[in-house]
């Protein structure tokens, strides 16, 4: 039995009601279903406040975050108000303003193999908002477990994707991607940057599929890939097909049950740079302050050249990393040197691929230009 | 001649070009000459053993080469071929 709608709901709803494909039962169908947001950032946000104003009568929200003021450049459920709140709190705050007919849960943890299924088995469909590897991969393998449609979207400078990965009817995400790629190929948003309204564009693609999805209607986008490139304004469409080699859906699948994602990725599952290129490894930006009065010290700079003018430090060499390999003859091995970068992620990888060619007397500035801009001369931005 | 199309996390490699004319009668030839001209995307899509990395995608037209003849898949002139990353931002 569907629920009613109250004469409210009616006069809330009425633009949907007059769409035939919805109508007055398509709208009860609404209430009656349920959608985890996984992660309320960029596309999470667009998400969850679409479904919330469209009547779904259960969201979810999974992020164990707080508002940062870098999230609002694109993160529009949060507010200049609640930086520094959690993020569930505050998207929740934002969709029960929008639509108090609805329950908004909110789930303030890191979405894990541990609490996954607990957190996901009484929802109808499952949204991937989430911004690294190991979330995604278990994500999926939730819905392949537990049979439920994985509205997929994601994003990376001016590039989004969107799918429906749903393996009772088509692929799934490891059919498409069976490996993630080696750790450090593919910059985060948190690195790269991303376009702040690309979020908005795939975040209510996904939205659409969502509503698609749960009402029964359209031609969902499952078993196709949407390649979308705002520079170019081009939406390319490819067609997916299930892997029978798939671990996870395959008619062999040897994965059973969630496994650890960190390890399987080889990276965290969150996009925070810790800054660190590990033990012994680090200088901090006051030691580094310390030692540039005393020694000489070679600083060299791996960031992008448009970088410098945010914020550079004086005498640093500038060595894009992705030039590093080619350029390395331009230093001297027998050079003590600090590398440095935004936040310390791509000098921790600069740091691999220099030990790798014999330079040992290397240091990494943990947390970057902005951990010295914070700690040491505050004169410059963080960013 | 065939088009390689360059997603964002891989323009770095070819001078920020989004669309890479190839030559070449199959995936394999049109890979050889994308390498060519820009030698460090190389060890991006191959491994050192020079097979295509596992997470790499190939699409000619709408369909992946894996569900066609992998890197041997035929490819004709003007074809549109889409290299297609993982990519994880949200």
């Amino acid at each position: 039995m569907l629920p009613e709608l109250s004469h409210e709901e009616i006069l809330r709803y009425s633009r949907h009601l007059l769409i035939p494909e919805v109508g007055l039962e398509g709208q009860r169908k609404l209430k009656n279903s349920s959608a985890l947001v996984i992660g309320t950032g960029g596309l999470g946000s667009p998400v969850a406040l679409y479904l919330a104003a469209a009547g779904i009568g259960r969201i979810g929200l999974v992020d164990y975050d707080v508002v940062d003021k870098s999230n609002l450049q694109r993160q529009v459920i949060h507010g200049t108000s609640t930086v520094g709140v959690l993020k569930v709190e505050s998207a929740r705050a934002k969709l029960t303003d929008l639509n108090p007919d609805i329950q908004v849960d909110v789930y303030n943890e890191p979405f894990t193999s541990e609490n996954a299924i607990r957190i996901a088995k009484d929802y109808d469909v499952l949204i991937d908002g989430t911004d690294n590897f190991p979330t995604r991969y278990l994500t999926n393998d939730v819905c392949v477990f537990l049979g439920k449609p994985n509205i997929y979207g994601s994003i990376f400078r001016f590039d989004g994707q969107l799918s429906v990965f749903y393996a009772k009817e088509g692929p799934c995400y490891r059919c498409l991607f069976p490996e993630p790629p080696p750790p450090g190929l593919v910059p985060s948003c948190a690195e790269g940057g991303v376009l702040g309204v690309l979020p908005g564009t795939i975040g209510t693609l996904q939205a659409t599929e969502a509503l698609k999805v749960l009402l029964g209607i359209g031609d969902p986008m499952i078993g196709r890939l949407l390649l979308y490139n705002a520079l170019d304004m081009s939406f390319d469409f490819v067609k997916l097909k299930k892997n029978p080699k798939c671990r996870v859906c395959g008619p062999n699948a040897d994965i059973k049950e969630l496994i650890d994602y960190e390890e399987f990725c080889g990276v965290p599952g969150h996009d925070h740079e810790d800054g660190s290129a590990g033990s012994g490894l680090d200088i901090t930006a006051p030691e580094l302050a310390e030692r540039v009065k005393v020694n000489h010290l070679k600083l060299l700079d791996v960031r992008e050249p448009h970088e410098l003018e945010i914020s550079a430090l004086p005498n640093a060499v500038n060595i894009p990393l992705g030039q590093l390999a080619s350029r390395l003859t331009e230093l001297d091995s027998a050079d003590d040197m600090v590398v440095f970068c935004k936040g310390g992620t791509r000098s921790a990888r600069a740091l691999e691929l220099l030990a790798s060619a014999g330079f040992k007397k290397v240091k990494n500035l943990k947390g970057g230009i902005n951990a010295w801009a914070k700690e040491v001369d505050t004169n410059l931005p963080v960013y | 001649m065939p088009v390689l199309r360059i997603p964002t996390p891989l323009r770095v490699y070819t001078n920020g070009q989004s669309d890479v004319t190839v030559s070449g009668s199959n995936i394999s030839e049109a890979l050889s000459d994308l390498t060519n001209q820009y030698p460090t995307i190389k060890p991006h899509l191959f491994t050192d053993g020079g097979d295509l990395r596992p997470f790499v995608n190939l699409f000619v037209g709408e369909h992946n080469i894996k569900d066609l003849q992998g890197v041997n898949t035929p490819i004709k002139d003007g074809e549109k071929i889409m290299l297609i990353p993982s990519i994880a931002g949200g």
